[in-house]
């Protein structure tokens, strides 16, 4: 019955700080003074605001439309009316502001019309637009719209549903609260999406530092209707990673540059699932989500906050920590985005704000060269070679990176964690691909260039071509025909007697207009 | 602005390096019980001369002088390169082999983790070849000489080739078990008649057998705190083992046998401190078995049929320009590479 657990290669163990913040209950926060709904929340086409400046917008309203086929719909996460809709500061590692509609809420919290759907008797094509409209977007972190991976396609059978309750980032505790305190949700989300993919399989995979969280979705699968596996697997960062938590459960690698799905199976954070049963089950579309706050702050605890509430209103509620604040970080200490300040709103991709403090998160010591220790090689869990990646990196030397695999790289940061040079390794991946990513679609301009330059040549060529050859056909005609078309003799002659009447008419005018001038 | 990851381990270069010299420690213990206190001398030696050379080269290139000394990779190169040697030999032969590790191998090359050839062992490889009296002068163990010059007789012989009133050079110092038995098996002795002989003991030299099992024992202790992998120890120790005890088994009368090469001269602190040199050895998994199972035959290859009286040196040498291509060449599967795509 015991499920093997297949390990994956490499992983470390940071110090998880993960009790800190689930001492309390998920908290409600209040409506906030101001919500800021970022268009862009998820991978793909940001979201058309579909409300002007001066709307009324009731809880749940749809605010922005999907546009285009990688895009989720936003909503409006309590009543107001729209104040704005411009630019301001998102979570973003580049700081940089993206346009938010923002909403003056009246605190009223009136609800627009939610309708349920009867999953079971509504077909599946449907179901998935309604997640779209929805706006489901993937919970762990990368926010991708949920409605395209429960499209498994034609050729590709997805027998695997796995829900991801691997919380591997140290501090992070939402997804343990969410499984938890809604673990029958989770399970009803679960439902609908093995009821999409018509897979039999279900797995929900969680690390052994969450005993509450298992005990509560183990004692979940005994009210559930079909059959669904707790899979309990050791505590090693990045067991969350879905690549990770695929291997873990099932022994099988997702094909570089492919999908789960080529593997038959389908990765959903268990917040998506239980977003999904809100959605389908309630009507409620995505407005809200547990949000971790922990760290540096007076109260760590887990928050269900609605979109768009300005991130410094929910630190507000942890209150201050006891030592100075030295930065705030969106998601953990080891994959986590650095926040360039605190005003930005929380958005779907929102799982933990982390406050720094020097104390909790001292600056790293002094980089020394690589020794080439291989201790990142052994902490790998993409089985790359780490210091060969940062030799050619460094130096610039990006063919063999790639040679090397390095987008395969996860940018997990054990190989930064483990340094003993205390390299920013991550960094110069980072950079690397960039570079590469800047070159390729260089060369592609490039290519389009080089190609319409050719093309104006040959184009250019062939009108030259086609005159020439006209005109050639033009002159050949004109000598051919003279002799034996009667029309053209008929021409001629007309002309040639026109010619002589006007010759004739000169020498008239010659004669007789002389005197006069 | 600094991106993630934001923590990191408890865990640092000058750590691991005074990891690698505690190791040594129970060696050095068991080299001064069995041959006197004059290593201790040398050791100091070549800890200043490669501390003095390290700064020197550091304030040259610019760079910060503090952290460069306080990362430990220069006296970790001084201690190998003082046990290799003679312990009684001239302080300059130690000076000379130390600026040849620190300067020429080390820095000319790049520093710290850029240099292509193990440091201590180009000291060793440049005195070998230019001062090959002073590197047969080694100290006879207690059990021959009966006593050994204490510290401060050691300091004076090393410093000033004096030795007190009445004591001769020839009687505090001996070949070691290697040079013997080429030596003697060019009389046409047999290895069992030359085993005999009073500078052997169990397995190979008398003490220096001891001497050998403690850098197995701190070889052990760098395996278990994870410093070194398994992988170039055991395939060096396993190949010279294969390859002696198959010509042993041939010719007994000509070729010792496999425990006396896994035991005599550097094969030990060779497998466990030389070779596994991270900066200038094999990283892969398989890379560090073929790299360690290269140096286990050259070593023995270099004692029976070269004319050194130790293999350990040239063989990693040898062995450390084949690194980039046993790397490029065993690359290990990367993460959604092994299933071959439907």
């Amino acid at each position: 019955m015991t499920r093997p657990i297949y390990r994956f290669h490499g992983g470390v163990h940071p110090e998880e700080h993960k009790q800190v913040s689930t001492q309390f209950p998920i908290r409600q926060t209040p409506i906030p003074q101001r919500i800021f709904v970022p268009l862009r929340q998820h991978i793909g086409e940001p979201a058309r605001a579909c409300v002007a400046v001066g709307d009324y917008v009731r809880k749940g309203q749809i605010i922005a439309k999907a546009d285009g086929y990688i895009s989720v719909a936003a909503h409006a996460p309590t009543s107001g009316t729209v104040t704005a809709i411009t630019l301001h500061p998102v979570p973003h590692p580049s700081g940089l502001s993206d346009p938010c509609i923002q909403i003056a809420p009246d605190g009223l919290d009136v609800w627009t019309e939610r309708i349920a759907v009867d999953y079971r008797n509504t077909n599946i094509s449907t179901l998935r637009n309604h997640l779209r409209d929805m706006g489901i977007a993937g919970l762990g972190g990368a926010a991708f719209p949920t409605f395209i991976k429960l499209n498994p396609g034609a050729t590709q059978s997805v027998k695997t549903l796995l829900l991801n309750g691997g919380e591997c980032e140290p501090w992070i505790s939402c997804d343990d609260m969410t499984m938890r305190e809604r673990a029958a949700e989770v399970l009803q989300g679960a439902a609908i999406m093995r009821c999409m993919l018509h897979a039999e399989t279900v797995l929900v995979g969680i690390e052994d530092n969450k005993p509450e969280a298992v005990a509560a979705m183990q004692e979940a699968t005994r009210q559930c209707e079909f059959p669904v596996e707790i899979i309990v697997v050791p505590t090693l960062y990045p067991s969350g990673g879905a690549k990770q938590m695929i291997k873990l459960v099932t022994g099988r690698e997702v094909p570089s540059g492919g999908r789960s799905t080529d593997i038959g199976v389908a990765t959903f954070n268990i917040g998506t699932a239980y977003a999904v049963h809100r959605a389908i089950n309630h009507g409620e579309p995505l407005i809200s989500r547990v949000v971790t706050i922990t760290g540096n702050v007076g109260r760590p605890q887990n928050f269900d906050a609605l979109i768009g509430t300005p991130v410094k209103e929910l630190l507000a509620l942890a209150g201050d920590g006891p030592d100075p604040v030295t930065g705030y970080l969106m998601g953990g200490p080891m994959m986590g985005i650095e926040l360039a300040q605190a005003d930005v709103p929380v958005v779907k991709a929102t799982n933990c704000i982390l406050v720094k403090s020097d104390r909790l998160f001292p600056p790293p010591p002094r980089a020394l060269p690589c020794i080439r220790c291989t201790r990142c090689a052994d902490a790998c869990p993409a089985e790359l070679q780490p210091q060969e990646l940062y030799w050619h990196s460094r130096s610039k030397n990006f063919d063999k990176a790639q040679d090397y695999q390095l987008f395969d790289c996860i940018e997990c940061g054990c190989c930064s964690y483990v340094c003993p040079s205390h390299i920013p390794l991550v960094q110069y991946y980072r950079y690397a691909k960039s570079e590469i990513s800047a070159k390729e679609k260089e060369q592609q301009a490039a290519d389009h260039a080089r190609i319409r330059h050719e093309s104006r040549l040959m184009r250019i060529e062939r009108e030259q071509r086609e005159r020439a050859e006209k005109l050639a056909k033009k002159a050949a005609v004109k000598t051919d025909a003279v002799p034996d078309d009667p029309g053209s003799v008929a021409k001629k002659a007309a002309i040639q007697a026109a010619i002589d009447r006007a010759k004739m008419q000169q020498a008239d005018n010659a004669t007789n207009s002389t005197p006069t001038e | 602005m600094l991106s993630s990851p934001y923590i990191s381990e408890q865990s640092s270069v000058s750590v691991i390096m005074l990891k690698v010299m505690l190791a040594l420690v129970p060696g050095i213990a068991a080299y001064v019980w069995y041959f006197g206190p004059a290593i201790l001398v040398s050791l100091g030696v070549a800890s200043i001369a490669a501390l003095v050379f390290e700064a020197a080269a550091a304030s040259m290139r610019g760079w910060p002088v503090g952290p460069v000394l306080l990362d430990g990779s220069a006296l970790v190169t001084a201690w190998l390169l003082a046990l290799s040697i003679p312990p009684i030999a001239p302080w300059w032969l130690t000076v000379v082999g130390i600026f040849f590790a620190i300067i020429v191998a080390k820095h000319l090359y790049g520093g710290l983790g850029n240099n292509i050839f193990n440091p201590a062992m180009v000291g060793y490889a440049v005195l070998i070849i230019s001062f090959p009296v002073q590197m047969t002068h080694w100290p006879a163990p207690l059990a021959l000489a009966g006593h050994h010059l204490n510290l401060l007789e050691a300091a004076q012989y090393i410093f000033g080739n004096h030795l007190p009133d009445g004591e001769k050079i020839d009687a505090i110092s001996s070949a070691t078990p290697l040079d013997t038995l080429r030596t003697q098996l060019h009389l046409h002795r047999s290895v069992a008649d030359i085993e005999q002989m009073p500078i052997f003991g169990y397995f190979a030299g008398k003490g220096s057998e001891t001497v050998a099992l403690m850098f197995l024992l701190g070889g052990v202790y760098l395996w278990l705190t994870r410093i070194i992998t398994w992988h170039i120890p055991l395939a060096l120790l396993a190949a010279l083992a294969l390859i002696a005890g198959i010509f042993h088994l041939v010719d007994p009368q000509r070729y010792a046998g496999a425990w006396f090469h896994l035991v005599a001269g550097g094969t030990i602190l060779g497998a466990f401190f030389i070779a596994t040199d991270p900066i200038s050895g094999a990283t892969t998994p398989r890379g560090k078995l073929i790299f360690g199972a290269a140096i286990g035959l050259l070593i023995f290859l270099i004692r029976e049929f070269g004319g050194y009286p130790d293999g350990v040196a040239f063989a990693v040498l040898l062995m450390n320009i084949a690194v980039p291509l046993i790397d490029a060449y065993t690359q290990p599967p990367v993460y959604g590479h092994k299933e071959v795509k439907k």
